[in-house]
């Protein structure tokens, strides 16, 4: 679709940045927004005042992005944080996670969410196990973009070798990982080199600077324009004399193209209907895509709830009470094999019995642990579990939202882990 | 950050269809449902979304505004006729009233606030309605604990907020249980800036109290940021009360509310300036000056 002729996907990119407060990230993110004039007069004295206060002689930009007390005091992120900036090119919102492995969890959480991953690489260590970490995450939760910015180059001499060496570490590793777009810029997050503005100091480097490829690489927000997916969310009843009769589906287009006369099968029940309208605030739609929120109203009058899934009828996804999944433990209590959890997929709920743990992802090294496999914070491991009623669903890699769910505990109603769905 | 205005406006449909998602989600997990309106242009958006994620159907949030009796004369007139206009229920509780009933001891002195007791109010009247989520137009771009908020942020029975154990958020997945006597903070314009707050309001003609556009009102300056005067407030020494055009960039209670010198009569105008201002929203916040983790602070006693 065109705008005013611009492209739809040159208008807002998420981002999530890995790496470890020693690989600069905040100093990188800090110096773009520094230097594409995104910090105000108040949050810049703010930082100097901080800096002061911490005895520091530079100007310390990673002081920008820490939030919390615990974040200043400690010199550490904990949490995601999420920072915007803006230039006339593109809307950016930066998911800033916390690189060390014990921060797995948050990782995760700011990559699911992300359209492309920016992962830092210190040039006097190169490729080391939390590199492998942190893009082994960006691939598993489907990011089709990576930035690898290799950092601190003035501390090795601006050198181009140096450069090359870990760019062709990293290609071997982007390879195994099966990543799409990988691309390498070598800067200095604290001297700016290729951040904003291109490095005086790195002549031989002839591609883009940090800034101007975030500002136009091409993104596809629509990772699924073939499949038909509308979980519904709530149902609308105005009850007014008006719209006496008006029922409508609420739900956000998780895939494909919905337009009026749509053939459509719902879910559980199998019942099939047609579209009547699409509505949104008193216009009615001639057709709409993934990441809509609307309003869909059916020919017939079919008992739907809150969970079911309109879909197309020729194009139903698995439905089924097992589930072979990926996923992510973020809870202190470790996963018990045998043990019951709440599923949330979509707005979709039911019950599950874990039925094994397969195995558990050696994040560092790629390699699978068969054996003590115990399942603990921060962990990955691939898992079977029984649903207690039929659920629906796709692989994640086909579709990031009917391929996705989350575990809760019943008894705390905490989130306790991530799940991406696969084949087996 | 020039040029600001030209730009495609396609990530606020993205925005707005995050919003309404996050709206509708809401409308389905909680029972009894607040939006907390302020007359304040960040609440407005929000019940402009919840009358689109729920169109043709009413608005399935009451409206309840914390009245410091710190207002400016406008904003409850705008209040009132919104909810009219329509159709939501409207609860009011004051501050006053929490005074009164010693739940609250008045700050004294030059600064004096009501803006820290407006938590106490909140947290009182979440309990005595039962109310298990609260709607709020909180941003994560306004300050820096803000940036750390989930959409759906737990609170614990005593209404506070603990940031360091937070649930992960993850996709479009929003897990709202909770116990019994807790509630939960929902933020659906997380992931605007003010500037889009400014644009999807001239975008989509939505309508704002007139204090937002060019006024004369008499003012002071204090430390750096110009509040507007009413008899309540007391100046210091240094303090002189003058006349001139201002408008409000916010919108909160008077005393902790600074505004700006400025002749923008249009929401063009408006947007024109924020693109090319040099100090954030809340740089003219008092509330926020007070120290380094003021927001952290408010945000665990249950503010909004």
């Amino acid at each position: 679709m065109k705008i005013n002729g611009k492209s739809k996907n040159k208008s807002l990119l998420r981002f999530t940045t890995a790496g470890s407060v020693d690989d600069g990230k905040s100093t990188l993110i800090g110096r773009l927004l520094y230097d594409s004039k995104s910090i105000f007069e108040d949050q810049m004295e703010h930082i100097v005042q901080s800096g002061k206060r911490l005895g520091r002689k530079e100007l310390d930009l990673s002081l920008l992005t820490d939030g919390l007390r615990a974040e200043r005091e400690q010199g550490i992120t904990i949490d995601v944080a999420y920072r915007y900036f803006a230039t006339p090119a593109r809307k950016f919102i930066i998911a800033d996670t916390p690189g060390h492995i014990q921060y797995t969890r948050n990782m995760v959480t700011g990559a699911s969410t992300a359209d492309l991953a920016v992962i830092l690489i210190d040039a006097r260590k190169g490729v080391l196990e939390q590199t492998i970490r942190h893009s082994f995450i960006a691939s598993l939760l489907d990011i089709r973009h990576i930035i690898f910015c290799i950092n601190k180059m003035d501390m090795m001499d601006w050198s181009e070798p140096v450069f090359t060496g870990i760019k062709v570490e990293l290609a071997l590793l982007v390879d195994k990982l099966n990543i799409t777009d990988a691309h390498y810029i070598p800067i200095s997050a604290k001297y700016g080199d290729n951040v904003v503005e291109r490095s005086e100091n790195m002549k031989w480097y002839n591609g883009k600077t940090f800034l101007n490829l975030i500002e136009t690489i091409e993104i596809r927000k629509n990772k699924n324009p073939e499949n038909q997916r509308f979980p519904v969310q709530t149902i609308i009843r105005p009850h007014t004399s008006e719209y006496h009769d008006y029922r409508g589906y609420a739900g956000r287009v998780a895939g494909g193209v919905f337009r009026p006369g749509d053939e459509i099968t719902v879910l559980p029940s199998l019942r099939r209907s047609k579209i009547k309208s699409i509505d949104m605030f008193g216009k009615t739609l001639s057709e709409t895509i993934a990441g809509d929120s609307v309003a869909i109203s059916l020919e017939d009058q079919i008992d739907i709830s809150r969970g079911d899934m309109l879909v197309a009828s020729d194009d139903i996804p698995v439905i089924s009470q097992d589930i072979n999944l990926m996923i992510c433990w973020f809870n202190e209590r470790p996963l018990k094999v045998g043990g019951r959890y709440l599923i949330r997929i979509n707005s979709n709920e039911a019950g599950c019995v874990v039925k094994s743990v397969n195995y558990r992802m050696n994040i560092n090294t790629l390699e699978h642990d068969f054996e003590n496999i115990s399942v603990n914070m921060n962990d990955m491991a691939h898992i079977s579990i029984k649903t207690s009623k039929p659920v629906f669903f796709d692989t994640y890699r086909k579709n990031n939202i009917t391929g996705s769910m989350i575990f809760i505990d019943e008894g705390t109603n905490e989130t306790v882990a991530a799940g991406m769905i696969t084949v087996d | 950050m020039k040029n600001l205005i030209n730009i495609n406006d396609e990530h606020l449909k993205e925005l707005e269809n995050e919003a309404i998602f996050v709206m509708r989600e809401v409308a389905a997990q909680f029972e009894n449902k607040v939006l907390l309106f302020s007359g304040g242009k960040d609440s407005i958006v929000l019940v402009h979304l919840a009358r689109k994620a729920f169109w043709p159907a009413r608005i399935p949030f009451s409206l309840m505004h914390i009245d410091t009796g710190h207002n400016f004369e406008e904003t409850l007139k705008f209040r009132d006729d919104l909810a009219i206009e329509f159709g939501a229920e409207l609860i009011v509780k004051y501050v006053q009233d929490s005074i009164d009933n010693d739940r609250v001891v008045e700050e004294q002195g030059v600064n004096a606030s009501r803006n820290k007791a407006q938590s106490i109010t909140l947290l009182d009247a979440i309990e005595e309605l039962k109310i298990d989520v609260a709607i709020g137009g909180g941003r994560r771009d306004e300050e820096k604990s803000r940036a750390k908020e989930r959409f759906f942020s737990h609170r614990n029975e005593f209404g506070q907020w603990d940031p360091k154990n937070q649930r992960p958020e993850l996709w479009n997945i929003f897990n709202g249980r909770k116990h019994s006597g807790e509630h939960f903070r929902v933020f659906p314009i997380s992931n605007w800036t003010e500037l889009d707050v400014w644009q999807y309001i001239l975008n989509e003609n939505i309508k704002l109290p007139e204090l937002y556009y060019t006024h004369r009102r008499k003012i002071f300056n204090r430390n750096g940021v110009y509040l507007a005067w009413a008899p309540f407030m007391q100046l210091k020494p240094n303090e002189k009360v003058f006349e001139t055009d201002v408008r409000c960039r916010t919108i909160g209670d008077i005393t902790c509310t600074g505004v700006t010198l400025s002749k923008a009569q249009s929401l063009e105008e408006i947007i024109s300036e924020i693109a090319a201002t040099r100090v954030t929203e809340r740089g003219g916040r008092y509330d926020d000056k007070r120290s380094e983790a003021a927001m952290e602070d408010r945000k665990k006693e249950g503010y909004f």
